[in-house]
């Protein structure tokens, strides 16, 4: 192979910012370290930017510059405005973006084997360069496609109810078969139509995959995404020869794959049940008449604030619909209102609460909770037993005790909060209509112990701070 | 390099993600997303290549519009996962935020 020699102070640069990005994710492991890797991950990248354009002829440094300006700006711009609400969305968004330029690289690639030094000594390219050309490409459209579309469900610009294709499964897998198929040809024939029709495939099965998967998969899909657009990067290292390309694809691959397996535990679901998709279409279905009418309480704002004000223990479990509801500076406030009354309080935040991997810690991090004070469930789950209070702010399934009784509900066997365990239960929730993203119905609203606070989030939260101030 | 070279970088590197990645205590899960988003954007890198080439006008086109989204990518990703670390810091309540700042 000869590549266009790369000088090797270039190399060992490329092996500094890999270096330097495995640093960056280190830093993750605590909140006190983690600035100082981000600061590790941009010197990675402003290396890895500045070797690539040194050592290489540049003919078009000013469309360069003005092309990261452009880029640069708009991202900057983003990052700064966004609602620290609308994050999986904005993840999402920004997956589709790796694989878009995932995609665009392969097909320069292609079209230009010498610029890449992937040309034969035949003047073609290699075939080794073909199949990882092809796979960087593959990768990349499904990643963009996919992306696109959970974007647009977490974004509720479409609906996240799952949408089911008759013999999805079927075209799923031969769509699938069809593009190992090409890329295998490709090596054989470098012709525009193969890469062409890889292309187009892997736009549609990207497409296909994620529309049949519901909201509540989301942070399986949203953390799925990320490691896709991982391997994407990591096959185009291959293509490039890139030691800073392929260390980063294999980071973020593994972290992607890590963190969905985490999700499916959390939900306690296979990987391939979630892929599959179809969660909560069928079981609200069927669910609606089997329920029967039971007796539940209401309670009303200033009960609750009587009642939190005498506990001499709080545990706050926050879900989705707390960050719906923009109801996280309100619960602050409450929670900053029961610890001046000397009760003690604390957070709950089980795996998958909300739409991606610890959103809610971050929407807890945005009110200014400590977050000393905000626990996984492992680490509190045995605490509701002395606790006088489980406040439930738009969570439902994650409290649900039929996934530890019911055997044939849907969501049996995901680890769920011990709420019943608590002497009283507090419920936000907008009406009785409504029940959880896998459409099953909650005992925990028919508790002796629990009283239903029927109200938008935020506007609950704040008659409850009423009630506690004076 | 030799495919072989590359691909044991490769599988070393994953051997890397992975224990690195548990390490990630699981209230920064969001930020991790963010971060590991910016950096995959690295696959610049081959778009710069592709836009600095001469030879080919469609390549060097499609490379600095692939240098435009990694470059979105990678401003956006970096400033957002700060601005979010910077929420993590441990403060003195003094200045609590106004209410509704969140909210657009």
């Amino acid at each position: 192979m000869e590549h266009a020699a790369t000088p090797s102070w270039a190399m060992l640069a490329y092996l500094a910012s890999g270096v330097l990005f495995i640093l960056a994710l280190r830093g993750l492991s605590s909140p006190a370290s983690s600035r100082a890797g981000n600061r590790y991950g941009m010197i990675g990248m402003l290396i890895a930017v500045v070797t690539t354009l040194v050592t290489h002829q540049i003919a078009a440094l000013p469309e360069i510059l003005a092309a990261i300006a452009i880029g640069g700006g708009i991202g900057w711009v983003i990052a700064r405005k966004i609602a620290m609400t609308d994050m999986p969305q904005l993840v999402a968004a920004f997956h589709s973006l790796v694989g878009l330029a995932a995609v665009l690289v392969g097909w320069a690639a292609y079209l230009n084997p010498e610029a890449f030094g992937i040309l034969g000594a035949d003047g073609l390219i290699n075939p080794v360069s073909r199949v990882e050309a092809g796979l960087g490409i593959a990768i990349g459209a499904i990643t963009f496609s996919g992306s696109v579309i959970a974007f647009l469900k977490l974004a509720g610009k479409m609906s996240g109810a799952p949408i089911l294709l008759p013999a999805r499964h079927v075209i799923n897998l031969g769509a699938l078969l069809a593009i190992l198929g090409l890329i295998g040809y490709f090596t054989l024939d470098q012709q525009v139509w193969v890469i062409a029709t890889i292309t187009v495939l892997s736009f549609i099965i990207g497409f296909l995959l994620i529309i049949p998967i519901g909201g509540a998969d989301m942070p399986v899909v949203v953390s799925m995404l990320n490691s896709y657009s991982g391997w994407a990067a990591a096959a185009m290292g291959f293509t490039l020869h890139n030691t800073a390309m392929i260390i980063t694809g294999a980071l973020v691959g593994s972290s992607g794959a890590i963190l969905s397996y985490i999700m499916c535990k959390a939900m306690n679901r296979s990987f391939i049940s979630v892929i599959a998709g179809g969660f909560g279409a069928d079981a609200s279905a069927g669910g609606g008449e089997a329920r029967e009418q039971r007796p539940w309480k209401r309670g009303s704002a200033e009960d609750a604030a009587y009642m939190l004000g005498e506990a001499e223990k709080v545990i706050i479990i926050p879900g989705y619909g707390m960050a719906v509801s923009q109801a996280q500076h309100a619960l602050r406030e409450m929670a900053d209102l029961l610890k001046a009354k000397g009760v003690e309080v604390k957070y709950a935040i089980h795996p998958v609460a909300g739409r991606m991997p610890g959103h809610m810690n971050v929407l807890l991090a945005e009110a200014q909770v400590p977050y000393d004070e905000v626990f996984e469930l492992e680490d509190i789950n045995s605490e509701f037993a002395t606790a006088d209070v489980a406040f439930i702010i738009g969570a439902n399934d994650v409290v649900n005790p039929a996934a530890k009784t019911d055997k044939s509900s849907p969501i049996y066997g995901m680890p769920v909060f011990d709420v019943d365990k608590a002497k009283q239960v507090f419920f936000i929730k907008r009406s009785m209509g409504g029940v959880g993203y896998a459409g099953v119905d909650n005992d925990v609203f028919y508790m002796d112990q629990t009283l239903m606070l029927l109200a938008d989030a935020k506007k609950m939260v704040e008659d409850i701070n009423k009630g506690l101030a004076h | 390099m030799d495919f072989i070279s590359i691909l044991s970088i490769f599988v070393m590197a994953c051997f890397v993600g992975y224990y690195v990645v548990w390490s990630v205590t699981p209230a920064l899960h969001t930020p991790l997303m963010a971060v590991t988003n910016a950096i995959s954007s690295v696959i610049i890198v081959g778009a710069l290549i592709a836009a600095a080439a001469a030879g080919s006008a469609s390549s060097k086109w499609l490379g600095l519009l692939a240098v435009v989204l990694a470059s979105v990518n990678i401003f956006g990703g970096f400033a957002v996962t700060a601005r979010m670390l910077a929420m993590y810091k441990k403060k003195d309540r003094a200045a609590p935020t106004p209410s509704g700042e969140g909210s657009k």
